[in-house]
């Protein structure tokens, strides 16, 4: 591809998405809706922009869909996933087999042959996991029992490409032998037994290196303090679990999936969540694009109601087992119908086998550019379905679905408090509010620091909380409240200046060193300032009051009052902006301060409390 | 108008069910004063300069709290302590409160039967209000007989709502004048002023 091509092909991809995504989202149709709706436009249907280049882009940007099952996995510890086996397998499992054999069995009645109608059954039971949950999570319905559900059967589905793969080749017609089948993997011919040994090997080979290479490799790249060499290794991480699952014959979306799993529990989780996301957000749009591209009208215009009568078809069929499976899951009437809402389109993976089955004789020409017209218009209507089901059917609930779910979210932990900065100062906050019982997200840009507390069972994660896209990954839409104590002051105003303006409604508490960073923070609006050293110095005061001899009671309230004081002056002083007023002030206040000590206030703080006064004792006796 | 001060002491108030209906119910009120002293004093430092003035814009002024160890919680007790100050409110001089009325807002574990000769606690409980009604009188206050709430713990839904109900009541009546203060100070619990069939005056 020449250079010109490639910056007029990127114009136009990038244009499409800047302009009909935000159009899309002001219109309330969502993004994915907004990138079809651009493909279509830009696609050789209309412009013509784009030739046909859709399928190729598509092949491309299947690549997002990879990066999307990553980043799920990375939300996903196992132990959730150990808790969801039920759902994945049960739910999951019948919804394929189910919807397999009725589509089959419609296929038959269509007087296709028995392998062929197999094939089309197989692979029209597939849903699309890159656009339901990219709206599903774009409506935050992740966390609702319909969302749980939607995810389980996609991952079910993405598990059940490869042995729909390996039974394909099964079902070539009689004098077509299985050799003529395109096998792209290293290990085609070798006998099955050695490929069952080699999968496995490979599976338990990721899992190994997610927990030995990879993370001492990311705490290297983390301790170069390089933010690109970070983004490199995440997208090479990405990149070699999807060679090395291609070169053993597996799903690269399972794989980066399962890769994603074992790093969940890490350190760098947030870190390598927030470096993929931009990346799966563009390949994802490509993705859709390609999909609004390559949708033949051509073809839709010479057989408009064979087609609609497909789509429509396949799709009540799907809604019709889904409502079923969900009633048989005891999904409530509601989030049963949002998760048959959800999943009845044909997803990405079709096209996929279906030019897998073209390749390898399986099916004829003309019902697979039949069908992959189908599949793309199926998907396309989605989010106009989901639309609908939030326009129309939903309230018919009203009362029962409350808009947005306010329920904690199921797979991703979200704490109330995140603290950003896990020094000295950070980590007493942070044991203290674990002590009682409230749950935080801590960021620290230490790595060292932060691999000592996790080895010590801490959850600490590595990441630069003045940077948006990771406060937003460590749950910052979620969380009521922000510590912020990173080590130096510079680094502090930077956060308050990240969560002022992305997080608005998060609480900040911010650490302050000196004064002149006290003022810094009062000028940038923040609300709740902590010295760091006025209360530990007031501490050593009023016990150093004790052991002169002053009662414990009496010099403890003393120092509280101080501070009270001292905090309202402080407040007063703040006013002055200008450094050389404020150095004239400053020795003004210094002055009073001594003044007051020396004065009335400091024997008032003492002995005044006038209701403990000799003469109010002596009036009550 | 009547203005009121609900000067409310509850160390475990996240824990209590009779006085978060209650005060949930004052705080709908309109031109009702609620002073939370354990979320304004966690550290006991009541400052009377603060406290004051507050009292000095009220007409009356309710204690409300649990009733414990025949008092109110500990920092009811320091407030008094310091914000009742010679010169201010008592003394020759202190006539700061004078004319006001005071009175109890209170929530007891054990029924109106355990407060009584032969009773759990011995004696009838506005025997035990007898510090309050006299700093009331020493501080040149009207004293008004408790509002209570008995048996806390076993009461049922139907009826911590009938309390509340007659506590708002009550409010209400406080503020608009609609009841002889002089009167209302002969009865026994201020409850009769609302529900005149229940708590009826024993012999005290």
């Amino acid at each position: 591809m020449s250079n010109e091509s490639f910056f007029y092909q990127a114009l136009v991809y990038l244009a499409t998405m800047v302009v009909f995504v935000p159009l899309a989202r002001k219109l309330n149709l969502g993004s994915v809706l907004g990138y079809l709706i651009g493909g279509i436009i830009i696609g050789p249907a209309l412009f013509g922009f784009i030739g046909h280049g859709g399928q190729d882009l598509m092949h491309f940007a299947e690549f997002g869909v990879v990066m999307m099952l990553f980043l799920i996995g990375l939300e996903l510890e196992p132990s959730l996933l150990w808790k969801l086996r039920a759902p994945i397998l049960g739910l999951g499992g019948l919804q394929v087999t189910v919807t397999a054999i009725l589509i089959s069995g419609l296929a038959m009645l269509f007087g296709l042959p028995l392998n062929e109608s197999l094939i089309l059954g197989m692979i029209l039971s597939l849903s699309s996991t890159a656009i339901v949950l990219q709206i599903m999570t774009e409506k935050g319905q992740m966390g609702s029992a319909a969302g749980q559900s939607t995810f389980s059967v996609l991952l079910f589905q993405d598990i059940a490409v490869i042995p729909m793969l390996a039974i394909f080749p099964l079902l070539a017609p009689a004098g077509l032998s299985s050799a003529q089948v395109e096998d792209h993997s290293l290990i085609a011919h070798e006998p099955a037994w050695v490929k069952t040994l080699i999968v496995l090997g490979a599976v338990s080979a990721l899992v190994a290196a997610g927990r030995f290479v990879v993370k001492p490799l990311l705490h290297i790249v983390a301790r170069t303090g390089l933010r690109e060499l970070f983004t490199a290794s995440a997208l090479l991480l990405v990149v070699a679990i999807a060679v090395l699952m291609t070169l053993v014959g597996l799903s690269p979306a399972l794989g980066a999936f399962l890769g994603g799993v074992v790093l969940a529990n890490s350190e760098y989780r947030h870190e390598l969540e927030s470096d993929i996301e931009p990346f799966k957000g563009l390949l994802l749009g490509l993705f859709f694009i390609g999909v609004g591209a390559s949708i033949d009208f051509k073809l839709v215009l010479e057989q408009p109601l064979l087609i609609l009568g497909l789509v429509l078809g396949i799709m009540a069929a799907k809604f019709a087992v889904l409502l079923g499976l969900g009633r048989l899951f005891k999904l409530s009437g509601e989030q049963n119908l949002l998760f048959a809402f959800a999943l009845p389109q044909v997803g990405e993976f079709a096209f996929v086998l279906f030019s897998f089955s073209l390749q390898s004789h399986l099916l004829p020409q003309h019902i697979v550019s039949l069908m992959i017209a189908v599949v793309a218009i199926s998907m396309a209507l989605t989010p106009l379905l989901l639309l609908a089901h939030e326009k129309w059917v939903q309230p018919y609930f009203g009362c029962t679905a409350k808009p947005p779910e306010r329920e904690p979210d199921k797979i991703e932990e979200k704490n109330p408090v995140i603290i950003a900065g896990f020094d000295h100062f950070g980590t007493i906050v942070g044991r203290f509010l674990r002590a009682s019982g409230v749950r935080t997200t801590v960021l620290d840009l230490d790595s060292d620091r932060v691999d000592l507390l996790r080895r010590m069972g801490l959850k600490v994660y590595y990441g630069d909380a003045s940077r948006m896209d990771m406060l937003k990954s460590a749950g910052a839409e979620q969380a009521k409240i922000i510590v912020i104590a990173m080590g130096t002051p510079e680094k502090n105003l930077e956060v308050v200046d990240a969560v002022k303006k992305h997080f608005p409604h998060l609480q900040m508490l911010v650490r302050a060193t000196g004064l002149t960073d006290v003022f810094d923070l009062m000028n940038a609006g923040v609300l709740h300032i902590y010295r760091e050293t006025l209360d530990t110095s007031l501490r050593v005061a009023s016990d150093a009051m004790e052991m002169l001899g002053h009662r414990a009671y009496q010099s403890q309230r003393a120092a509280r009052m101080f501070r009270r004081y001292d905090e309202r002056s402080m407040k007063s002083l703040s006013a002055y902006r200008d450094d050389k007023q404020y150095v004239n002030v400053m020795k003004e206040r210094i002055e009073e301060l001594q003044k007051l000590i020396q004065a009335d206030a400091y024997t008032n703080m003492l002995i005044r409390d006038a209701g403990w006064d000799r003469e109010n004792a002596e009036e009550r006796n | 108008m009547a203005k009121i001060l609900i000067l409310f002491a509850h160390p475990a108030f996240e824990r209590s069910r009779v006085h978060a209906s209650l005060l949930r119910a004052a705080r709908s009120l309109q031109d009702v004063t609620i002073h939370d002293l354990y979320q304004q004093y966690p550290d006991f430092d009541v400052i009377p300069r603060q406290e004051q003035p507050l009292l000095e814009q009220h007409d009356i002024i309710i204690f409300q709290h649990p009733f414990y160890w025949y008092s109110g919680p500990a920092l009811l007790k320091q407030w008094m302590d310091l914000v009742l100050e010679h010169g201010w409110a008592y003394g020759k001089e202190g006539l700061a409160l004078k004319g006001k009325y005071l009175g109890n807002v209170i929530s007891t574990g054990g029924h109106e039967s355990a407060y009584g000769p032969d009773g759990h606690h011995g004696y009838p409980l506005r025997e035990f209000m007898l510090p309050f009604e006299q700093t009331a009188r020493l501080c040149h206050m009207q004293y008004l007989p408790p509002f209570v709430v008995h048996g806390a713990p076993d009461l049922t839904q139907q009826q911590l709502n009938d309390y509340t109900d007659a506590y708002v009541r009550l409010i209400k009546g406080l503020q608009s004048g609609s009841y002889d203060l002089p009167q209302a100070q002969r009865t026994y619990y201020l409850n009769a002023l609302v529900s005149p069939a229940e708590p009826k005056p024993s012999q005290g």
